[in-house]
């Protein structure tokens, strides 16, 4: 038993805190409860599915929904490429000065997502921001970048690929670095190009570091929050609207039972994604 | 074939290159602009400041109340960090290197709490903490992330790389667990708490979803709270301060990365998670 003694005061908090608060959070989903009641949590009424049933009538969630998903389709293929490139980049023979570049690619990654999002609204003001003075020093007129509801969300899209690419990169890196270098000798003599090389014998035995990437970038792609909270309070239009951000907002209006609710489905989500994409990208055969 | 090699070389470097300036220089464009006066800013967004100014970061200490939020930043780090450390290495022993009942089913559940998203836990956990009478308080806002399975995890893997021969002699001398634990377990698993504790650190001088709901006055906020804050609605302040005060939530942690970055990415490319 001293292994439990050991054990014991993680254990403690992580109930109270962790495990606790997500049992609780189900139960809420099914009851009425609000910010009123917070003084008696137990004395609310069970309501069944209805603040799931209300959720998929309400057309802001419905909104937020398609939001976050277009989010997430667009922008984990785009952070993977982009860190697959620079992983490719950095690990083709340049030696000198990849531990610059990596750390350079990398620093968006640690610093605080309010603080870029603060900078980036600024780089994207349609008058003061450097983005449209540099296109207007090659003659184009650029939008209104984030006061666009047409170009909101793919401006926020590009930032996250922007800010995100440099943690899988380093986890590419890693990846390109365990595969053994005669086998591209060896399809070299073969006489196969740099791109099969690439197809046949890269992206294949990268497997498992890409659907490890796809699984954490979806994860936190799905849970989308400070950037449209920063950037565009969710608009215009409601154009930037994330799932997690109308929880916010519902747990904001003091209506906590139907914020849980729509957490759960958040929950959902992603675990339906993490499965699609082990099944999209897990365990096939590396031949085919 | 030479020659097409060094095309090749230098467009590899080109590509790189804008690459870099892409990524970090929105980095230094703030670093510049917080220097600037508020008309500059947007007169001359681009470009060296044509006088550097230091009323910005003034402004910022003086007359908004930042030095509190950097102390409220800081003294939530620490604690966290410390809870983390202490408490992951203990449970990360305990399931790597002892036996005892329900050790298997532990891990998993802790495991699962690492897909479980922060929007599914924060209506729950916000009860619990205002009926505990601790919103708005340093212990509200710090007792949630204490024990955070992400260090588990990275305990436990670095705890079972760890030869048992050493344990297993200690316990012959008749050394009892704990002094095990302090005396030989903990000294050799340096380098595994210097990642959590840096990564740890990180993620909770970057954290904000909990910090924005918890604290509810001004003497309670963290940085990226006030940061957000100020940043919208009717609180909003100047562009030139908002700048500053970017650069003051960046700035340390990317000291502190640029001097320990082999920790985070060993970090990140052993566990794979940041």
């Amino acid at each position: 038993m001293t292994g439990w003694s050991f054990a014991a005061p993680f254990t403690v908090l992580f109930l109270v805190f962790a495990l606790l608060p997500v049992l609780a959070s189900l139960v809420m989903s099914v009851t009425d409860l609000r910010a009123t009641d917070l003084r008696h949590p137990l004395a609310v009424n069970f309501v069944g599915l209805q603040n799931y049933t209300r959720l998929f009538e309400d057309a802001l969630f419905r909104r937020a929904a398609v939001n976050t998903g277009v989010f997430v389709v667009i922008g984990v293929p785009l952070t993977m490429v982009l860190a697959l490139a620079a992983a490719n980049g950095l690990n083709s023979g340049l030696i000198r000065l990849r531990g610059l570049f990596r750390v350079g690619f990398y620093l968006p990654v640690v610093t605080s997502i309010v603080a870029i999002a603060v900078v980036w609204r600024f780089l994207l003001d349609p008058e003061a921001g450097i983005v449209n003075s540099l296109l207007a020093a090659v003659g184009i007129d650029g939008p209104a970048w984030l006061q666009d509801s047409r170009t909101s969300l793919a401006s926020i899209t590009v930032m996250a690929a922007w800010r995100n690419f440099g943690s899988l990169m380093v986890i590419f890196l890693a990846a390109l670095q365990g595969i053994p270098v005669d086998l591209y000798e060896a399809a070299t003599l073969d006489g196969a190009g740099r791109w099969q090389q690439f197809r046949r014998i890269t992206l294949p035995l990268m497997r498992p570091a890409l659907l490890f990437g796809a699984v954490i970038t979806g994860i936190g792609y799905l849970q989308l929050f400070e950037e449209p909270l920063v950037m565009t309070q969710g608009g215009p239009l409601s154009s930037t609207l994330s799932v997690s951000y109308h929880i916010y907002n519902q747990f904001g209006f003091g209506n906590y039972g139907y914020a849980a609710a729509a957490s759960y489905v958040l929950f959902v989500a992603i675990v339906a994604l993490s499965a699609l994409q082990f099944r999209l990208l897990g365990a096939r055969d590396a031949s085919s | 074939m030479r020659r097409r090699d060094l095309a090749a070389k230098i467009s590899l470097y080109a590509i790189l290159l804008a690459g870099l300036v892409v990524v970090v220089g929105p980095f230094l464009w703030m670093l510049l602009s917080s220097f600037k006066t508020e008309g500059e800013i947007r007169s001359a967004p681009t470009g060296w400041p044509s006088h550097w100014t230091f009323t910005n970061y003034r402004d910022l200490f003086s007359r908004l109340d930042f030095p509190q939020y950097f102390a409220n930043s800081a003294i939530v780090a620490v604690l966290v960090t410390a809870g983390n450390l202490l408490f992951c290495s203990l449970i990360g022993y305990a399931l790597a290197k002892l036996d005892f009942p329900g050790r298997k089913a532990l891990f998993l559940t802790v495991l699962g709490m690492l897909m479980v998203p922060g929007m599914v836990t924060f209506v729950p956990q916000f009860v619990l903490i205002s009926n505990m009478g601790l919103a708005n308080s340093y212990a509200g806002l710090v007792l949630p992330f204490l024990a955070g399975p992400f260090g588990v995890f990275l305990m436990r893997q670095f705890l079972l790389a760890i030869p048992d021969d050493l344990i297993e002699a200690a316990r012959v001398d008749g050394a009892g667990e704990w002094r095990i634990f302090w005396r030989i377990v903990l000294p050799l698993c340096r380098p595994a708490l210097a990642t959590l504790g840096i990564l740890t650190f990180l993620a909770s001088w970057n954290n904000f979803l909990w910090p924005l709901v918890v604290a509810t006055t001004d003497d309670k906020y963290t940085l990226p709270v006030a940061l957000a804050l100020y940043s919208i609605g009717q609180n909003r302040i100047y562009f030139g301060l908002l700048l500053a005060g970017a650069v003051v939530v960046v700035l340390p942690v990317l000291i502190v990365f640029l001097v320990l970055q082999k920790h985070f990415l060993r970090g990140i490319a052993t566990t794979g998670l940041k």
